[in-house]
């Protein structure tokens, strides 16, 4: 899988493995500047406030994070976590997993683990659907935790101008609305939009393979009248919604949790321009997505039990 | 890194929409530096600004006639700072009218080889990119927005900005700058928001808490003065530094947040407040909803510097808010009367008092011509008195025209001479009529300039 990296590599394929080299952190190189970034100019920092520009209240996240996000991580899911040293402990980076249940666990155990864990404590900003922007209630709360809409121009801000950690789940609702039986078979990647905006970046993409989530939220069923009538992505069927209400979202069960963050893929080699290959953007999407799969799989038949590892 | 303008600086400039706030605080800015010889307002109502040497004219909304003004006056420099944003405080017809139809007369008049326009300044609205679930946290120049848009408003908008594109399309030779603005907000600018905020309780709707950017009305006059006299061709957000949470604004302004506003059907439930006096337009509302921000870097990067940031803004208006109501009855509100105002720009009785002798005066163009026709004159009868020299002895003959101007309305053109013909114009009236008033004038005069010699 390793490919010489000073001599261009001929087809697509060796292109896109190049990267897959597994390279230490330390060679890392944060992206070079440009004449047109400005990042510069940034507004600077308003110690009066505790609200960021993109809404991200230090309050709320607090709050959230020693209780709600405490418990579940420590006591309820008691994640365990491989190779947090693959995320940057400066620049950009985009954290990719797979994904899955009705109000996935999956992200926020992510950004919890890289806030226990890693050496050097970063945010982590979580892309949401766009929906989640208009719809009452999840509009006011995401964004005081981190949460941004996936639009790629706030992706290639956070990562590029701001040099921040951003995470996405680029199955995206494919992922969430999957039913159990089809537990663990990652969806396609999308459009592969998310290779396009690190190489723009210039970013390096950790993937991640998260197990545990599948069955903390399993869905039975999907109901669409009812997704019709309460306007919500989906309306599904898990052990504790909709008989509980609202707050059944939250019913996890406790399964273990196993997080691996694996080598990071590097993309500034294949600059700006990779972004406009099209073929290029799609198959190092679906290399990603397939090494991801293998780690998910051979997690999941290491594991002797799902509730305690 | 403001680059100098490469086809030479404004001198002349026509301003629209003076009678708008941002369009007569920019008169005034501009007022006060004497490389802008001509500035000419026009407006469809009055001036609501007091304006030294501003020379106003009223025409229609649709700004048809402007060609003539642009031809007449030889203007360099347009800035159009006519459009309606705010549909709270327009009908969408009259909005049409001034927003496409003026704009279309307005670059149809700058427009051609021909025309002695070399610049134009157009000020648009952040209201061009809507305001919608699916925008991006920043907008930036080049992006376009993401549905096309829903209101009759922002329709306008789109409308009027494709045409100033089109004129700058066609146009190469002139700079055009287009600047893009958020909402304003300031003590003196009246808004829906600003009306919004001064509420004692602001309602909001329930369950969002939008991002809002405001920019400072300093700034916007500010940004408009920076496109003026800089070379800055092409398109500009103009936004303060810093994306507020709606919640954060209002906790500023120490108030309470009332979600009373439901989330589904808030365009049926602001009916009935709209009736009440709450003027909630919907583009309010979709801010209210969404929020929006503007990514501000390509202005700044042009060397402007934003006077204050999104939050110091919230907080001068609400420092603003507390003082409301001690300054209510104190300060009367400007008003415009042409009479008085031809009178301070044109009567010859009009003198330069110390109070406003940083104020510019200028003669009417019979007076100047008289006064060419007399120094013109002197000159002929004796060279040495319009060198500046003091003549040693050598007495001016008389001249009848000059004599017969009458003493104070000699007075009233003395400010606008040079030293030199002071001076002569001093020995001929001593050798002559021996006006005093005229002699004081002179005298009063030439003395900063003399003590200065002695130095």
């Amino acid at each position: 899988m390793i490919a010489p990296m000073d001599r261009p590599a001929s087809t697509t394929e060796a292109r896109a493995q190049a990267a897959f080299s597994g390279a230490p952190w330390d060679e890392a190189q944060l992206p070079a500047r440009r004449a047109d970034d400005h990042d510069d100019l940034l507004p600077g920092i308003e110690p009066e406030r505790t609200v960021t520009d993109w809404g991200r209240s230090e309050r709320v996240e607090r709050l959230v994070d020693r209780t709600a996000a405490d418990f579940f991580y420590k006591y309820w899911f008691r994640v365990e976590v491989e190779g947090i040293e693959h995320v940057p402990a400066e620049g950009g980076a985009l954290l990719v997993s797979n994904h899955s249940g009705a109000l996935p666990p999956d992200a926020p155990m992510i950004a919890k683990a890289v806030r226990e864990e890693h050496p050097q404590p970063r945010p982590v900003h979580l892309t949401v659907e766009h929906f989640f922007k208009g719809y009452p209630g999840f509009a006011m709360l995401l964004p005081k935790i981190g949460a941004v809409p996936a639009h790629p121009a706030n992706v290639h801000r956070l990562l590029r101008d701001e040099r921040q950690l951003v995470q996405v789940m680029p199955e995206g609702r494919k992922g969430t609305e999957k039913l159990y039986k089809d537990r663990y078979r990652l969806r396609r990647f999308g459009r592969g939009g998310f290779v396009a905006a690190a190489m723009r970046a210039e970013a390096p993409i950790v993937p991640i393979a998260v197990v545990g989530a599948e069955e903390a939220a399993p869905i039975f069923a999907q109901v669409k009248p009812l997704q019709r009538i309460t306007r919500l992505l989906y309306f599904p069927i898990t052990p504790t919604f909709p008989h509980f209400g609202l707050l059944g979202m939250f019913g996890y069960l406790p399964a273990k949790f196993r997080i691996r963050f694996l080598p990071p893929v590097r993309t500034e080699r294949w600059g700006e321009r990779g972004a406009e290959d099209r073929g290029l953007v799609q198959t190092v999407a679906e290399e990603i997505r397939a090494l991801i799969q293998a780690h998910v799989f051979e997690m999941v038949a290491s594991r002797q039990s799902v509730w305690f590892g | 890194m403001s680059a100098a303008e490469p086809r030479g600086p404004s001198r002349r400039i026509l301003l629209t929409g003076l009678s708008t706030y941002w369009g007569g605080r920019l008169a005034q800015e501009l007022e006060k530096d004497p490389a802008y010889e001509v500035i000419v307002g026009v407006d469809s109502n009055d001036p609501t600004r007091e304006l030294e040497r501003t020379e106003f004219v009223r025409i229609s909304t649709q700004h048809s006639l402007i060609r003539r003004i642009v031809q007449a006056a030889e203007i360099d420099t347009v800035i159009d700072a006519r459009l309606v944003v705010d549909s709270a405080f327009t009908s969408p017809r009259s909005a049409h009218e001034n927003n496409v139809i003026g704009t279309m007369n307005i670059v149809t008049a700058c427009a051609g080889a021909d025309s002695p326009v070399r610049k134009f300044v157009f000020k648009s609205s952040a209201h061009y990119y809507g305001c919608e679930r699916d925008d991006p946290a920043y907008f930036t120049e080049d992006m376009e927005r993401p549905h096309p848009p829903a209101t009759p408003a922002e329709r306008d908008i789109v409308e009027a900005e494709a045409s100033v594109r089109d004129f700058a399309e066609r146009n190469r030779d002139k700079t055009v700058t287009i600047l893009r603005f958020a909402n304003g907000l300031g003590p003196e600018l009246k808004t829906s928001h600003s009306q919004l905020l001064s509420l004692p309780v602001v309602p909001t709707i329930l369950g969002f808490d939008p991002r809002y950017q405001f920019i400072h009305e300093d700034d916007i006059v500010g940004c408009l003065e920076h496109a003026v006299r800089n070379h800055v061709p092409g398109i500009y957000n103009g936004a303060a530094d810093g994306v507020l949470a709606l919640s954060e604004v209002i906790g500023l302004l120490g108030k309470p947040m009332a979600p009373i506003l439901p989330p589904w059907g808030t365009g049926l439930a602001a009916g009935p407040l709209n009736r009440l006096g709450l003027r909630l337009p919907v583009e309010m509302l979709s801010q209210l909803r969404y929020g929006r921000g503007l990514d501000n870097r390509k202005l700044k990067a042009t060397g402007y510097r934003y006077r204050y940031t999104t939050r110091e803004t919230v907080i001068n208006f609400a420092e603003h808010l507390r003082m409301r109501p001690l300054l209510r009855s104190a300060r009367q509100p400007y008003q415009y009367e042409r009479e008085v105002e031809e009178f301070l720009r044109w009567s010859p009785s009009v003198r330069r008092s110390g109070t406003d002798a940083g104020k510019a005066w200028r003669p009417s163009p019979r007076q100047v011509a008289e006064l060419q026709r007399v120094l013109a004159q002197l000159d002929a009868a004796d060279p040495k008195l319009s060198t500046g020299r003091r003549p040693d002895g050598g007495h001016a003959s008389p001249v009848a025209e000059y004599d017969e101007l009458e003493a104070a309305e000699l007075v009233a053109l003395l400010p606008s001479l040079g030293r030199g013909d002071l001076e002569a114009l001093y020995q001929h009236e001593f050798a002559g009529r021996r006006r005093r008033p005229v002699l004081e004038e002179i005298d009063r005069l030439l003395v900063p300039t003399r003590t200065a010699d002695r130095r």
